[in-house]
């Protein structure tokens, strides 16, 4: 019994001492630094709440721009992304097994480019000149006379970021919700429409879905990660931070502004403390619509 | 079964049913790889294709001169690309190498051995999974600070080791080797090791495959740690190579654009062949990847 709790203690170490040092102690100190004043070369000092406070009367920018486009955003890409990605998974899991095959490939390649690497190509796309493609196609097809600065002008720079990041969202979570779909045993199917399942969309809804909850909830939290790892992409696009007029600012850009630009670390981490929880409920929402705990 | 008329999941072949999922599937499909076949395209134009107005999306003469270019530019700054390069398949290689061992080792754990705190570190694992990194950018780079990380080359690696997507893949896996399976082995004189190596490793081989493809994906295509971690040029790698010309080009500049596209094209195509390659078994661990 002693050697069994021995190898436990190895195999499990060193996985644990990492997770816990770049993983726990960031979120940690994170926590800790929320309630202080750091402006990175003296000593942090308590502040109470005040960062928060400040974040949610003072901070204009914060509640007028940053906080509705975050949530423009994360609904969009999050709930919007996900659906997509399901209903995808599920029409392909209909088709026979090598255009699938091919055709999942493609659908989730995107996601595989790196952010960095992408946002030159799209710059290139949306270049604000007549030899943008966007624009020179525009153009040539009689919809506008003058090129539009997609990238600069706030009006478009949101779609775009939604756009961008919704090609490259069928990452991992849509391939486990497709083998989800793939491994439905067919005769639940059968069952179903002897009870009187009409049509398609009751069979989504009473069956398919369902029968694959682990997978949907599997996806649901991939697609909440996606979307707030991809914060990144209006500064990416349009090159400045802040974006033009902050209409594509997002939590994690206000963070970076704070943080590295004007060293406010006690402010930036109540920033990230809130992106956070952000996240943790939208997680958490998704559990509740399909986690498996209340049955 | 005459009154089933319902979904035939995974077809064995083509029937016309199935025509109004490739209307939507297909032109999707297109859409979403129009960008990826531009990277291609464009990498390839020489500098007159790049100018030509109307732009084209197809290259007319393929070239490889903005490969040459992209060598020239980075000699030219003082770093030679292949030093870029260099370190970045070491750190990719260390990364993944690593990840699969640590994620595998404390899978088999998690998900076969009884101890204390089982299911509390699963469960913390499980909301790991929701980790974005960018959230703590600046409490991490005190703690690289703090343990002395900044300015050297593992400081690339040890953040990125610890992946919870990994971990959690690779213990759903195991979870459906038999107990059984182990309890003979133990029978016949094993010890955990003995069993990890023999038995837990080449039957959760798909899962291992993943790990690998996920998390060469997440060091592969990080720049965030050269930017935040690093200071030395000789230490960065090509993704913040890559990055550093996206910010100077601003895509303005032509020849900057054939020499980004062409980096991107460098940055994409390892991550393609891989999955490619290992997508079978990719599929196979999926089907274990549920949350329950």
């Amino acid at each position: 019994m002693k050697n069994n709790q021995v190898s436990t203690t190895i195999f499990l170490a060193p996985y644990v001492i990492l997770f816990t040092t770049f993983i726990i102690i960031p979120v940690t100190i994170a926590i800790g630094l929320s309630f202080s004043y750091f402006n990175a070369i003296e000593r942090p000092s308590f502040i109470g709440l005040d960062n928060y406070v400040n974040i949610l009367t003072q901070d204009n920018t914060f509640m007028q721009f940053v906080l509705p486009n975050t949530l423009i955003f994360a609904v969009i890409v999050g709930p919007g992304g996900y659906i997509l990605a399901f209903l995808l998974a599920w029409m392909l899991a209909q088709i026979s097994k090598v255009p699938r095959t091919i055709m999942a490939l493609i659908l989730y390649s995107p996601s595989m480019t790196a952010g960095i690497a992408m946002a030159v190509v799209w710059k290139i796309i949306f270049s604000g000149d007549e030899a943008g493609y966007l624009n020179s196609l525009l153009i040539s097809m009689g919809f506008i006379n003058q090129p539009i600065q997609f990238l600069q002008s706030p009006e478009y720079l949101m779609i775009i970021m939604i756009v961008v990041t919704l090609w490259g969202s069928m990452g991992v979570g849509f391939l486990a919700m497709l083998s989800g779909v793939l491994n439905i045993d067919q005769e639940i199917y059968e069952a179903a429409y002897i009870d009187g399942i009409k049509n398609r969309f009751q069979e989504i809804v009473y069956i398919t879905i369902p029968s694959m909850k682990p997978q949907m909830l599997f996806g649901a939290v991939m697609a909440v990660v996606t979307t707030f790892q991809a914060g990144a992409i209006g500064v990416e696009l349009s090159g400045q931070n802040p974006t033009p007029q902050y209409a594509g600012q997002l939590i994690v850009n206000h963070l970076e502004d704070f943080g590295f630009i004007r060293y406010e670390m006690g402010y930036a981490a109540a920033l990230s403390v809130l992106l956070l929880l952000f996240i943790y409920g939208f997680s958490k929402i998704a559990m509740k619509l399909f986690g498996e705990k209340d049955n | 079964m005459a009154s089933f008329h319902g979904s035939k999941i995974n077809p064995d072949r083509f029937h016309k049913s199935q025509l109004k999922f490739y209307a939507i599937l297909i032109p999707i499909s297109i859409l979403m790889l129009l960008p990826i076949v531009y990277i291609f395209s464009h990498a390839l134009k020489p500098i007159d294709e790049l100018f030509a107005y109307p732009p084209r999306f197809f290259v007319q003469k393929p070239t490889v001169q903005n490969f040459q270019d992209l060598v020239q530019n980075s000699n030219d700054t003082g770093v030679p690309m292949s030093r870029y390069l260099f370190n970045s398949i070491v750190v990719t290689s260390i990364v993944v190498l690593f990840t699969i061992i640590i994620s595998t080792m404390a899978g088999f754990a998690l998900s076969k051995k009884q101890f204390k705190l089982k299911k509390t570190l699963f469960e913390i694992n499980t909301l790991a999974l929701m980790f974005v990194p960018a959230a703590v950018t600046i409490p991490r780079y005190l703690l690289m600070d703090e343990i002395g990380l900044l300015n050297t080359f593992v400081a690339h690696i040890f953040p990125l080791l610890a992946m919870p997507v990994g971990l959690f893949l690779v213990k759903q896996f195991i979870d459906q080797i038999p107990d059984e399976l182990i309890e003979a082995a133990k029978i016949d004189g094993a010890n955990d090791f003995q069993i990890f190596r023999k038995i837990i490793v080449p039957l959760v081989k798909p899962a291992i495959a993943t790990i690998a493809i996920l998390s060469f994906q997440a060091v592969w295509n990080n720049a965030e740690t050269s930017t935040l971690f690093v200071d030395d040029e000789n230490l960065k790698t090509f993704a913040f190579y890559m990055s550093t010309l996206a910010v100077d080009t601003g895509g303005n500049t032509v020849a900057g654009q054939g020499m980004a596209a062409a980096a991107a094209l460098i940055m994409f195509v390892p991550n393609l062949v891989i999955f490619i390659f290992m997508q079978s078994k990719v599929m196979n661990t999926m089907a274990h990847s549920g949350i329950k």
